[in-house]
C-alpha cells in the first residue's frame, strides 16, 4: 500500500500514570522531506520520538508506517521498518574506533581458514571510511579512537551509520543541541545530503535558527500538544518562535532590560 | 542571531550549488605518528615495559642465581601461568565493565567439588571433574545473573560469592574430611588415564630428553634432563590466552565485549544482547577458576579449604598491570599475560636475590600504584585530538 506520508500519527495520546505526555496528537511525514519538532523543554519532544521509535507505544490513536497501522513493541521492530533514531547519547563508544563504532552490533565477516568467523577488519575500515567521506567528512584513518572525533563528527557518524544501514526515516533528536555554529553547519550540511538521497527526516530542536534553514515543514509541540504543522512557505520564523511559546518570553525579557517593562 | 541564521542558510545554498567534494585520500591533517606514539595507544604497552623492567632488575640482582635457568625458568613461569589463567577470564570480564571477586573462593570451592565425591562418595574421578566445572560454571551463571537482574553493582555481588564459597569450602572439608585438608585424591587423579592426561604433571619429555641428548640443557647425574617436560599449567594457560586474545581481537562476540563495557546503553541501542555477553563472561571466570583448582589438586594430590585466597585480587592487579581500564571498555589479553609473568618473576624471583620476601607485597602494590597512573595517562591521550 503506498501513501502520501511515510509516517502518520493520528490523535495521538500518550500517557504515564496520571501524566499526559502527549495528547492528541497527529504528525504527518512526506516521503523525503525535513519536517522539523520543534518544541520547548517538557513540551513532549522526547516522548514522540520515542513513540515513534518504538519505545513507547501510543495510549490512544493510530500509528501508520507507509499507510500502514502498526503497533511495535521494540525499536529493534521499528528498526527492522527501516525508521532508525539517532539519540543525543549517540550509542558511540568513545574508546572504540570509528569502523568498530560504525559496524557496532552489525559487524562484518568472513571466514578464517574457511572455518572460524571473524570480523572483516579491513573491509569494515574501507566502508566505514568511504561511507563517511560520501558525507563529506574526512576520517583520518578508520582505526582512530572516537573519542579523538569533535562533536560535530561523531554526530554525523551516527547520522551515516543509520543511512548505511538501510534508514528510510531519520529521526535525530537535538542533533544540535550541543555544537558550535560551525559544527552545526555540517549536521545541517548532512541532513541535507540525507534529503537529497530520499531519506525522510524527523528534526528534533529547541532552536528555530538551526531548524528554518533546512525545514520544509514544522511541527510545533507546546505542553504535550500539537500547535499544528506548516509548510515553510506559509510561516515565518517569529511566528514558529511564537508559537513556541518562547517569543513572548524573550520580547518581554528584551522589554524588561530597556527599561521598558510596566 | 538572525547574522548566524543567514550564515548557516549561505553555507547550505553554497553546499546544494557545489557539486559534492571528492573525498580525497590523503588527507593533508594527517601527520605521520613515531613508532613510540603509535606504541603508546596500545593498552599492554605498560606491561610489556613493565616485564622487561623487573627483568631487568633481577637480570641485575640475581642473575646468577640460577633464576634463568631452565629450571628456575619453569619455576617461575608455573606460578605466572597458574595467575594467567585467572587473569584472562577476569581480563575479559573486566573489559566488559564487570568485577569477579569470587574466583579465589572458586578455585577452593572447585578443589573441594573434585576431591570429595572420589575420596568419600565413591565416585569416579573423571564425573567429580565433570561435575566440578558443571558445578562452578552454573555458580558463575548465577553470579552473571544475579548482577544483570538487579543491576547492583558485580563488585558486591561477587564480594557476597566470595564469602558464600569460601564458608562453604571449609564448610564442606570439615564435614567430609574432619580436616580442612581433602588430601589423597593425586592417587586417583593419578590413576584415570584420561583425566591425568589431561591435568597432571608434565607434557613434552621427549623434547627435553631430545634436547638434553644433544647436550643443549643440563642433564642431571641420571642422565635426566633437570627438567623432564612442560607443565601442563603452561600449555593450558597459553590455549586459553590465544584462543582468549583471538576472540577479543578479531571476533563479533570480542566486539561486543568491548561495546558492552565501554557503553552498556549504546550496546543495547545498536542491538547488543548485553544481558547475554555479560553472563557468559561470568561463566568463563567461573571456568578459569574452576580449571586453576582442577589443576593445582591434581598438582598438589590435595584439595585445601585456603586454595587460592585472594587470588581474585592478583588477577584484577595482573589485568590492570596490562592495561585494562577499571571502567571497561579498554585492555587487552596479552596485557593480563604480560602482568601474571610479572607475577610470577618477582613471586619467585625474590627468593633468589637476598632481598627480603617480606617486600614482595610492597614491590606489587607499587607496581599496580604505576600502572594505574600510566593508565589513566594513556586513556586521557587515546581520547585526546591528535
Amino acid at each position: 500500500m503506498s501513501s502520501e506520508y511515510i509516517l502518520e500519527l493520528d490523535n495521538v495520546s500518550r500517557y504515564f500514570g496520571s501524566v499526559i505526555a502527549l495528547k492528541d496528537v497527529t504528525l504527518r511525514l512526506r516521503h523525503g522531506e525535513v519536517h522539523c519538532l520543534l518544541g520547548d523543554n517538557g513540551a513532549g519532544k522526547s516522548t514522540l520520538i520515542k513513540t515513534l521509535a518504538g519505545v513507547h507505544p501510543p495510549s490512544s490513536g493510530t500509528y501508520r508506517v507507509e499507510g500502514e497501522a502498526v503497533k511495535f513493541s521494540s525499536p529493534r521492530e521499528a528498526l527492522d521498518r527501516g525508521i532508525a533514531t539517532v539519540y543525543q547519547d549517540l550509542a558511540l563508544v568513545p574508546l572504540m574506533s570509528v569502523a568498530r563504532n560504525f559496524f557496532a552490533g552489525r559487524e562484518p565477516r568472513k571466514k578464517l581458514f574457511g572455518v572460524i568467523p571473524v570480523i572483516d577488519i579491513p573491509y569494515a575500515n574501507e566502508v566505514a571510511r568511504e561511507k563517511l567521506a560520501e558525507m563529506g567528512i574526512n576520517v583520518r584513518d578508520a582505526g582512530q579512537a572516537v573519542g579523538t572525533m569533535s562533536g560535530g563528527e561523531r554526530q554525523c557518524l551516527a547520522i551515516a551509520r543509520a543511512i548505511h544501514f538501510g534508514a528510510k526515516v531519520l529521526i535525530l533528536d537535538e542533533p544540535t543541541a550541543a555544537l558550535g555554529v560551525k559544527q552545526s553547519c555540517n549536521v545541517l550540511k548532512l541532513i541535507h545530503k540525507a534529503r537529497a538521497r530520499g531519506i525522510s527526516v524527523i528534526f528534533i530542536t529547541h532552536n528555530v535558527h538551526h531548524a528554518y534553514p533546512i525545514a520544509d515543514s514544522f511541527t510545533v509541540l507546546n505542553r504535550g500538544q500539537s500547535m499544528g504543522t506548516f509548510a515553510k512557505s506559509d510561516i515565518t520564523k517569529e511566528a514558529v518562535l511564537d508559537m513556541m511559546a518562547g517569543g513572548t518570553e524573550i520580547q518581554n525579557l528584551v522589554d524588561e532590560l530597556e527599561g521598558r517593562a510596566a | 542571531m538572525s547574522v548566524i541564521n543567514e550564515n548557516i542558510t549561505a553555507m547550505i545554498d553554497r553546499s546544494r550549488a557545489a557539486a559534492p567534494p571528492k573525498p580525497s585520500s590523503s588527507d593533508e591533517r594527517v601527520r605521520r605518528l613515531s613508532l613510540w606514539k603509535i606504541l603508546l595507544d596500545r593498552p599492554d604497552l605498560g606491561s610489556i615495559a613493565g616485564t622487561i623492567l623487573v627483568f631487568a632488575l633481577f637480570g641485575i640482582f640475581a642473575g646468577d642465581s640460577g633464576m634463568f635457568a631452565l629450571d628456575g625458568i619453569i619455576n617461575w613461569s608455573q606460578v605466572a601461568a597458574y595467575l594467567g589463567i585467572i587473569a584472562v577470564g577476569a581480563c575479559l570480564l573486566m573489559i566488559a565493565g564487570e568485577f569477579d571477586l569470587s574466583m579465589g573462593s572458586m578455585i577452593g570451592f572447585a578443589g573441594v567439588m573434585v576431591a570429595v565425591p572420589p575420596m568419600y562418595l565413591g565416585w569416579p574421578v573423571w564425573a567429580a571433574v565433570l561435575f566440578a566445572f558443571g558445578g562452578s560454571m552454573a555458580l558463575g551463571a548465577l553470579n552473571g545473573y544475579l548482577v544483570v537482574r538487579t543491576k547492583l553493582p558485580s563488585f558486591i555481588v561477587t564480594l557476597a560469592f566470595m564469602f558464600i564459597l569460601r564458608g562453604l569450602t571449609l564448610v564442606l572439608s570439615t564435614h567430609f574430611a574432619n580436616s580442612t585438608i581433602v588430601s589423597g585424591v593425586g592417587d586417583k587423579i593419578g590413576s584415570d588415564p584420561v583425566i591425568a592426561t589431561l591435568f597432571q604433571g608434565t607434557t613434552g619429555h621427549w623434547l627435553f630428553s631430545g634436547l638434553a641428548g644433544m647436550g643443549l640443557i643440563d642433564k642431571l647425574p641420571n642422565g635426566e634432563p633437570v627438567v623432564g617436560g612442560l607443565p601442563k599449567v603452561l600449555v593450558w594457560w597459553a590455549v586459553l590466552a590465544i584462543a582468549a586474545g583471538f576472540v577479543l581481537a578479531r571476533t563479533r562476540f570480542g566486539n561486543w565485549i568491548f561495546l558492552v563495557g565501554g557503553d552498556s546503553n549504546a550496546a543495547k541501542n545498536v542491538g547488543v544482547p548485553v544481558r547475554r555477553v555479560k553472563i557468559s563472561l561470568f561463566v568463563l571466570t567461573a571456568f578459569c577458576a574452576c580449571l586453576f583448582g582442577v589443576l593445582q589438586v591434581s598438582d598438589v594430590g590435595s584439595a585445601a579449604a585456603d586454595r587460592g585466597l585472594q587470588k581474585e585480587f592478583e588477577a584484577i592487579i595482573a589485568v590492570v598491570i596490562g592495561g585494562t581500564l577499571l571502567t571497561g571498555g579498554f585492555g587487552s589479553v596479552i596485557g593480563a599475560c604480560f602482568g601474571a609473568v610479572i607475577f610470577g618473576v618477582v613471586q619467585i624471583g625474590i627468593s633468589y636475590t637476598n632481598i627480603d620476601s617480606d617486600w614482595y607485597r610492597v614491590f606489587l602494590g607499587g607496581m599496580l600504584l604505576l600502572a594505574v597512573l600510566f593508565n589513566h595517562y594513556i586513556r586521557s591521550r587515546a581520547t585526546a585530538s591528535k
